[in-house]
């Protein structure tokens, strides 16, 4: 654990190249300079209200996600093998989310275990056979991609329902560019301003067939969401209307919004609610998120829903270990990027494997996400370890297993200064006419000294990603 | 634009401009408090403030006896006081949020920032320490958020719809000022003729008072200028009535309120556009001495009314969502 990469020095303590030039001018910064950016930073990101709404805490409650001024930077050419890695990985998630709703050829050939599909609470029977627009199904598509052991990269899951965080990607850019500007002056850095331009474009060109002039609209479950923020932002970057369930109504399979001046048509939703809310006549009845009538009108393929219902499916953990065999199976390659090595216990000789060895591995339940239930071996006491070993054997498919990996580090202010703390990494990729990869992504990084948790909602902070243009 | 968004716009602008004239009442009542007067009298001037905001059963559930510290207290940062200036400030806030899209950038900061620096300042006890300067602070403030408004945002029906949201909630908020007179002396005295007299001579009270009444909507130079004239009630209430220049007469507001209205007009609006002409047309043609004969409050209430109705037609028109038809 103690040898984790660092991605601004090399195990000898020099500083790698692509950090050179920021080094020598962090170098060259007073404490009390770079104390005082920080600050401000703090005090910038309160006023323009960037905040998350915290879950368990009194509604309204909004706090900040921790900003850290040291940029997580990505030369150029590790950047070009990461990116082709995810547009095969998300190529072939789509063709799998299609094949898994229409013919199941996959699952004929025996390279994925037809009962992890249709025992999955994630797949949805609602969608076989229907025709989606041009095949998409994961239009916007967020990989947390890590870094381990020697700088390898590896794939730690796919986010393909409703991934969040590109606002912050946007934002940190923004914040870095105000404190900052000098260092922009002497970096080549690729910039990421435009991804509301590429969304907007990616999600116009997969609208319903015959609609020439799309109306895009970007559905939220509403300002006390975590992810409000980023909703009301990406619709206003985009010059579209924020919409919640309660705007729309859907009459003779077509979706309208309810404005000041009557019913407008909606063609292309991207939507950043759940399924199980989406339409209440389909699913949770109790859902006052949704729209009565929507999957009706999605189905008679009258409007696009962005993502597709139904994507969970191949994003769920205990489907992530096939990924790699997908991409043989409908792209005849072999995979950019590697899935870490998974036990799924859901298999005897894995679970025991799980078992014997769980002090030293981290287990995550299935269909969990946001480091929620999940078990970090090392980091825990005896007695979680063998609380959390009851509650695999109560029920071995709901877990999967993984090394310990000891997540890259990059250097980040904390309390007693500058030291190294462990970061992921996640590119947003969007599918549409074609696939666009904005160069960037939003870096987390745990900020309690060792930990290996960067969500948000555990305590995790951000930064801005920086891809050198050469 | 969304029914619920031009609902949150309006509403929006509604709250700040209430934060306003609140803010506005309590500053000119703190200065009129300070002239020699009775301590009846001086009580009667804060229970006039809870009158002219419908807030006297609310206050009187809470306070057993009425003091100046707690009329302050209850107006200004009382959370469970939604007429409170705090409370509407936070409302402001929060509807602000719900479309934070629909703004420009500037004005969502704006909203944002007013609302971060309220509770700064209530934390840190300004209210007690100079109650004045707080309420400096809030005229400041929803100058910044008009300006922000005017000066950033397209003019489009999200503009249109806060326009509407400031000058409906201002021509109450005048009408009510107006009123104050008849609030202060619990309907015992109407304008004509003047009240009783009461340790200072009666006629220069009225003086203050009316004084007071003109600098709370800041018409105490401008009716010098008008006027070239003593102060006299009857002035006074045909330059906050009838005079369309005067940005807070009720003829100004609804003169804002039909432009605006005209501009976010749909296929159900007619109506209401009928109604709020009617009002503007009786403003624009009407005399102060028809309105004084009939009676200033009555004339008031009458007009009170009107305004409600024009918002709930306002509501009914393009706020609460259109079904299909």
């Amino acid at each position: 654990m103690t040898a984790a990469f660092d991605e601004m020095r090399a195990s000898d303590g020099a500083v790698r190249p692509h950090y050179r030039d920021y080094d020598a001018w962090l170098s060259a910064q007073s404490p009390k300079a770079m104390g005082d950016k920080r600050a401000e930073a703090d005090l910038v990101f309160r006023r323009v209200g960037i905040t998350f709404a915290v879950y368990g805490e009194a509604a309204g409650t909004e706090r900040l996600i921790p900003f850290d001024v040291i940029p997580r930077i990505i030369p150029a050419d590790e950047w070009r093998q990461l990116e082709a890695g995810l547009r095969q990985r998300v190529r072939a998630l789509n063709m799998f989310l299609n094949d898994v709703y229409h013919g199941q050829e996959i699952l004929r050939a025996g390279k994925v275990p037809a009962e992890l599909i249709f025992r999955n609470s994630q797949y949805r029977p609602e969608m076989q056979g229907i025709d989606v627009a041009g095949g998409i199904y994961a239009h916007i598509a967020g990989i947390d991609i890590v870094r381990a052991g020697a700088g390898e990269y590896f794939v730690l899951e796919d986010n393909l329902r409703v991934p969040s965080g590109v606002s912050y990607m946007l934002e940190n850019r923004k914040m870095m560019m105000r404190l900052f500007p000098d260092l922009f002056a002497r970096n080549r850095v690729a910039p990421v301003a435009h991804y509301p331009d590429v969304l907007l474009e990616n999600l116009r060109s997969v609208a319903p067939q015959g609609v020439t002039d799309p109306v895009v609209v970007v559905l939220t479950p509403g300002m006390y969401n975590s992810a409000y923020f980023e909703h009301a932002f990406l619709a206003q970057q985009m010059g579209v209307e924020l919409v919640e369930g309660q705007d729309l109504f859907v009459q003779d399979n077509a979706v309208f919004m309810r404005t000041t001046r009557g019913p407008q048509r909606v063609d292309v939703i991207y939507r950043r609610v759940d399924d199980d809310f989406l339409d209440p006549l389909v699913f949770r009845a109790d859902s006052t998120l949704g729209v009565p009538g929507l999957l009706a009108a999605y189905r008679a393929g009258r409007v696009t829903l962005a993502n597709a219902i139904g994507t969970g499916i191949a994003d769920d953990k205990s489907v992530y270990p096939y990924v790699p065999d997908m991409i043989r199976f409908y792209l005849a390659e072999n995979p950019l990027l590697a899935n870490v090595p998974t036990y799924k216990c859901r298999n005897r000789d894995e679970l025991e494997a799980t078992l014997a060895r769980l002090p030293e591995l981290v287990v995550k339940e299935v269909h969990n996400a946001g480091g929620y239930g999940m078990l970090v071996g090392p980091a825990s006491t005896t007695a979680q370890i063998e609380g959390y070993r009851a509650r695999i054997l109560k029920d071995p498919a709901n877990f999967v297993a993984q090394p310990t990996l000891a997540l890259s580090t990059c250097p980040t202010y904390v309390d007693a200064g500058i030291a190294p703390r462990h970061v992921d990494l996640r590119p947003y990729v969007l599918s549409g006419a074609e696939i666009s990869i904005v160069p960037g992504g939003l870096t987390r990084v745990a900020l309690r000294e060792g930990s290996l948790v960067v969500n948000s909602s555990q305590g995790g902070g951000t930064k801005d990603t920086w891809v050198l243009e050469r | 634009m969304l029914s619920r968004t031009a609902d949150h716009l309006f509403w929006m602008a509604r709250y700040m401009e209430r934060a306003e004239n609140t803010a506005r009442m309590l500053d000119v009542n703190m200065s009129t408090s300070l002239l020699p007067q009775s301590a009846e009298s001086a009580e009667r001037g804060w229970r006039a403030m809870l009158g002219i905001s419908e807030l006297t059963p609310a206050f009187d559930a809470r306070y057993p006896l009425l003091s100046a510290r707690d009329v302050l207290d209850f107006m200004v940062r009382d959370p469970t006081n939604p007429s409170s200036i705090y409370a509407c400030m936070h409302a402001a806030r929060e509807n602000a949020r719900a479309v934070r899209g629909s703004l420009t950038t500037e004005v969502w900061e704006t909203h944002n920032d007013t609302w971060l620096n309220l509770q700064q300042l209530i934390n840190d006890g300004l209210l007690e320490s100079d109650p004045q300067r707080l309420f400096e602070w809030v005229k400041y403030r929803t100058h910044v958020s008009r300006g922000v408004t005017i000066g950033t945002m397209l003019k489009d029906e999200a503009f249109f719809f806060i326009r509407l949201g400031t000058f409906l909630e201002r021509a109450d908020n005048t009408a009510r000022i107006l009123d104050v007179k008849f609030h202060d002396t619990g309907g015992a005295s109407e304008l004509l003729p003047a009240g009783r007299g009461n340790g200072v001579g009666h006629q220069q009270r009225d003086f203050y008072y009316w004084a007071a009444v003109l600098r709370s909507v800041s018409a105490f130079e401008v009716y010098r200028k008008v006027y070239r004239d003593v102060i006299t009630p009857e002035r006074v209430a045909e330059l906050l009535i009838l005079r369309g220049d005067m940005p807070r007469s009720l003829a100004a507001c609804i003169n804002e309120v039909c432009d605006n209205l005209e501009k976010v007009r749909n296929s159900r609006s007619g109506e209401t556009e009928r109604r709020a002409g009617l009002l503007r047309a009786e403003l624009r043609y009407g005399r102060i001495e028809d309105i004084l004969h009939q009676g200033l409050h009555g004339y008031l209430t009458g007009f009170l009314e009107r305004v409600n109705d024009i918002g709930g037609r306002i509501s009914q028109d393009f706020l609460v969502p259109l079904a299909a038809s």
